[in-house]
């Protein structure tokens, strides 16, 4: 057993011309891993993924997996499986030629191909359908043959880009469990792209945020949600209230100021994200840390609230869903589990919203 | 109904494309009839029906080597121009290289450039060079002709071709090479057996590089016919053009079937 990481980026830096696509990440992957890298289009995660697999060169930076440095390996000596978002099948194979393929190029034994040719087909589940082509199969059974290629020679990385972007919103969700059974039954390391925060919550022990290049956060669901450590990642990741202000340091606490308000904020957060009095900064609550309150009602230290109008109700089933307009005639969202609802509310109401101080977020608000 | 106004015009078109079709192929079709003349001389309507200009066609010395002569060549040519198409094909469509489509336009070149003037240019090197009046020499003439239409036939697969296939075969540890005979050739391959048959084509009927670059003792047919025609003009003529129809209609049936077999997606 070594605790070696499976992957380690250091200052990681890709360049087209004159654009940066990847500017500088360092991830560790630990091995058994699956950890997601989530971004925008745009965000550099797919070129990361592309430079892990050998497909593009690194301007600058390395990359090492189980120890050994890529920089200078061709992607045919990485043993790296990658699944693409469009399956990549050769259309000229059948299904069982397409998974025979990586172990024919490594000179396995006619008797050896064939028994772990029909092992893959039966871990992913077709293994009647090693005779069909791939234009015979459906798009979630051609994806699951291309998972089958990826692991049959047992690679030391598995990487997916994007693999269920083409397919539909119910087979995706069936694959996504499919996908983390298969990897965790071969003991996969996995690193995976989406832009899809849902799939990403569902399947990763961890997920890398991407934005601009970089890697703004890395943590698990959890961290991500109660803990976004910047703007980007508490709008990125779940529904997010966002109240923009200054932030500023007195004597008797740590506040965010807007126009007539001023909340109370964790002067702890804002020295661990490195906020100086006067600056641009934002709370972050979420829908479901807020309360809704009878205007009048009275409210001690621990708590800041801010007046609002009611201006539509929805039932969604296990949850209500409140929307509101605060007087400054932004909108803000509530979400009350139905088993703990009071009362009745209807649009035009007068409420009051309130957050425990210690529930809401405060990052710096880099547009501020 | 709306189709009463349209009934004169359809016809029209109809007149049109059949008129159209009629000069295109009437000056070649006749000369069918005229092989089966039973006379000594080139007359539509034929006089008689006969196959005696058939057998002197496969029996005159002069005739069945300028059919081997053509076929060496035309078969040369086409390996040639197919490997060193394709080869060309992948750099151009794959590559990125400085002065990449100055060395395009000049591949091309000779689709657009007068063949005359590309025969007397050929004519005056390989005489320097003392490849005229051999195989060797038209082939490499053909060659240049040909090359193009493997090119631009080759091309036109690699580039409907999914580029993900070939970064898959080699993250599966397939290098370079295998990547393309593995993957890439069978792929592309109606493209390539399109262009294959192009160049052969091109090679078969050439005639006016070949009366630059042959010699009495080396003649393919094309130019043999040249020569009949403006000395005796007997009805062989006709029957070797008949033949030749007959093999040129063929490939390119053949090519229209290859070029449906698009590349499986």
């Amino acid at each position: 057993m070594t605790d070696r990481p499976a992957l380690v980026l250091r200052s990681l830096v890709k360049r087209f011309g004159d654009a940066t696509a990847v500017d500088g990440v360092d991830l560790d992957v630990r091995k058994g891993e699956f950890l997601t890298l989530l971004g925008p289009s745009g965000s550099g995660k797919t070129t990361t993924l592309r430079m892990i697999a050998g497909f593009t060169v690194q301007t600058s930076g390395t990359i090492e997996v189980d120890g050994r440095d890529m920089s200078r390996v061709p992607p045919y000596e990485r043993e790296v499986g990658m699944v693409f978002q469009n399956y990549a099948l050769f259309p000229h194979m059948t299904a069982a030629q397409n998974v025979a393929f990586p172990l024919q190029m490594r000179r396995f034994g006619r008797s050896e191909i064939k028994r772990k040719v029909a092992d893959a087909l039966a871990l992913v589940k077709l293994e009647t359908f090693g005779e069909r082509y791939p234009r015979q199969l459906s798009g979630g059974q051609q994806q699951r043959i291309a998972l089958a290629r990826a692991i049959v020679f047992e690679p030391r990385l598995l990487l997916m880009d994007e693999p269920l972007g083409a397919l539909d919103k119910k087979l995706r969700e069936a694959l996504q469990l499919e996908i983390l059974r298969i990897s965790r039954q071969v003991g996969a390391t996995v690193v995976y792209v989406t832009h899809d925060q849902e799939e990403a919550l569902v399947m990763s022990d961890r997920i890398a945020i991407f934005n601009h290049g970089t890697i703004e956060q890395l943590g698990d669901g959890e961290d991500l949600y109660d803990r976004p450590v910047s703007l980007f990642v508490a709008d990125f990741i779940g529904e997010s209230n966002i109240l923009r202000g200054r932030f500023e340091r007195t004597a008797d606490g740590a506040w965010l100021v807007r126009a007539e308000w001023r909340w109370r904020v964790s002067a702890r957060q804002a020295d661990r994200h490195g906020l100086a009095h006067d600056s641009a900064a934002a709370l972050v609550v979420r829908p479901e840390r807020l309360r809704i309150e009878a205007v009048e009602t009275g409210l001690d230290a621990q708590w800041n609230s801010v007046e609002a109008a009611v201006t539509e109700v929805l039932y969604l089933g296990s949850s209500r869903k409140v929307e509101l307009v605060l007087p400054d005639d932004r909108s803000a969202v509530v979400r009350q589990p139905i088993g703990e609802l009071d009362g009745d509310l209807h649009a035009g109401q007068r409420v009051r919203l309130a957050w425990r101080v210690d529930e809401a977020v405060l990052v710096a608000d880099p547009n501020g | 109904m709306a189709d009463s106004w349209r009934q004169p015009r359809r016809l029209l078109l109809l007149a049109i494309g059949s008129l159209t079709v009629f000069f295109l192929v009437a000056p070649t079709l006749v000369i069918v009839p005229m092989s089966f003349t039973a006379s000594q001389s080139l007359t539509f309507p034929p006089e008689g029906l006969s196959l005696r200009w058939y057998t002197k066609m496969v029996t005159d010395p002069q005739w069945t080597g300028g059919f081997a002569n053509s076929a060496v060549v035309a078969v040369l040519t086409m390996l040639l121009s197919t490997v060193l198409g394709t080869l060309a094909a992948l750099g151009i469509v794959r590559g990125r290289f400085p002065g990449k489509s100055g060395a395009y336009a000049l591949i091309l070149s000779p689709l657009i450039v007068p063949v005359i003037i590309i025969a007397i240019g050929m004519f005056s090197l390989y005489v320097r060079w003392k490849v005229t009046g051999s195989a060797a020499g038209l082939v490499l003439g053909h060659t240049a002709l040909a090359v193009p239409f493997v090119i631009v036939n080759v091309g036109t697969s690699l580039r409907t071709m999914d580029r993900n296939l070939e970064l898959a075969a080699m993250n599966l540890g397939a290098n370079p090479s295998r990547t393309f005979f593995r993957i890439t050739l069978p792929i592309i391959l109606p493209g390539v057996v399109a262009g294959a048959l192009f160049a052969f084509l091109t090679s078969w009927d050439e005639v006016v590089v070949a009366i630059f670059l042959t010699t009495t003792r080396f003649r393919t047919l094309p130019v043999e016919m040249w020569e009949q025609v403006r000395q005796v003009v007997d009805p062989t003529v006709a029957a070797v053009s008949t033949t030749l129809l007959a093999i040129t209609t063929t490939l390119l049936l053949l090519i229209l079937v290859v070029r449906r077999q698009t590349p499986v997606r």
